[in-house]
């Protein structure tokens, strides 16, 4: 760090980028912690479904569990392409 | 009862066991009966570090298989002698510790020892998590690195879901931040994660930190748990690691560059 950057109070260095990799991929992992183990299956086969009427392509459906007290919500977003 | 508290990391290289070794050292040193556990079966290495390798006759596996007594596999530290050592198999599989050997020996253990230190072998899998099924405490240890981070809020996700408390329902295992090879000289010139950074990514409470530094090489080349060099900042910041685990409030040293004086870093740009 040089002498005006003391001042300006700004690192250059690569730990600001190791940082906030580090608080993304941390984030989406802690999300994936808590999510029943048959998700990602079960994301694939209703992908397969909805192909079979129209095409859409994997980041279009979306399969969320969000869990309270004494119930789960099975959350499925899935958006259409426009015709 | 003894406190159960397992040195784990999920990444390799990380000083896991140059923890356990220091920390079960400096509870003995203190007066506490403790014995550190050597979960990493196969490659066993806590015997070196403790400097008891030619001693080893038994071991974990084999009282957990009933071929021998816990007292022919422990063995007594000759430095300090409220210490004791349980060393692993160098021959077996992992899978040789199962949940209820390993459960039989802990609770043998809890009736004469105050603290039972157990050294996590490296990863996620069974051995790993054999070490921390029973911990009513974890020190994590980390290096103030990306692949280390990720790797230990991978372990805390293991610990807030796989250990005994967590499938009991009981209180969780109270978890701890040891940050190791810290080099406050790079943190400073913005190379290096500082402990705020990890802090705010793992979010537990620091426990210490352990500047990098030759002395932990120089210790482990002799079989010499870093704690006992006393004149040393490793063997220090240990100490003040152990003595915040037995709930003393310490200040927390080494996290600054001390060498170098306040014009020195302004004007030569650290």
């Amino acid at each position: 760090m040089s002498f005006l950057d003391y001042f300006r109070g700004k690192k250059s260095g690569s730990a600001n980028v190791a940082k906030e990799r580090l608080q993304i991929i941390v984030a989406h992992e802690r999300g994936q912690r808590d999510q029943p183990d048959y998700l990602p299956q079960m994301q694939q086969e209703i992908l397969a479904v909805i192909r079979k009427y129209v095409q859409i392509s994997d980041d279009m459906v979306q399969v969320e569990v969000d869990r309270n007290d004494n119930c789960s919500v099975l959350e499925l977003n899935v958006t259409l392409p426009e015709r | 009862m003894a406190r159960i508290i397992v040195v784990t990391s999920g990444k390799g290289g990380v000083g896991k066991t140059t923890t356990s070794a220091s920390i079960s050292t400096g509870l003995a040193k203190r007066g506490h009966k403790t014995v550190v556990v050597d979960f990493d079966v196969g490659l066993r290495n806590l015997d070196l570090i403790m400097n008891c390798e030619r001693r080893v006759v038994y071991d974990f596996v084999n009282v957990i298989q009933g071929d021998a007594t816990l007292n022919q596999a422990l063995i007594r530290d000759k430095r300090v002698d409220t210490l004791y050592i349980l060393p692993t198999s160098q021959t077996r599989e992992k899978e040789a510790l199962t949940k209820e050997g390993v459960e039989k020996v802990i609770n043998e253990l809890s009736e004469t020892f105050d603290y039972i230190i157990c050294d996590s072998p490296a990863g996620i899998e069974h051995g790993a998590q054999m070490a921390l099924y029973y911990a009513d405490e974890a020190v994590v240890v980390t290096n103030p690195e990306v692949s280390s981070v990720r790797d230990s809020d991978r372990i805390l996700g293991i610990l807030q879901s796989k250990s005994r408390r967590a499938e009991m329902g009981e209180d969780p295992v109270k978890e701890h931040l040891l940050l190791t090879r810290y080099n406050p000289d790079r943190v400073e010139r913005g190379e290096m994660l500082s402990v705020a950074d990890v802090e705010e990514i793992l979010a537990i409470p620091l426990l210490g930190v352990i500047p990098e530094s030759q002395v932990v090489l120089n210790a482990s080349n002799q079989g010499l748990p870093v704690i006992l060099e006393t004149e040393s900042d490793a063997g220090q910041a240990y100490d003040d690691a152990v003595a915040r685990l037995l709930g003393e409030e310490r200040e927390h040293r080494f996290m600054t560059n001390q060498k170098k004086g306040f014009f020195s870093r302004m004007f030569k740009g650290g």
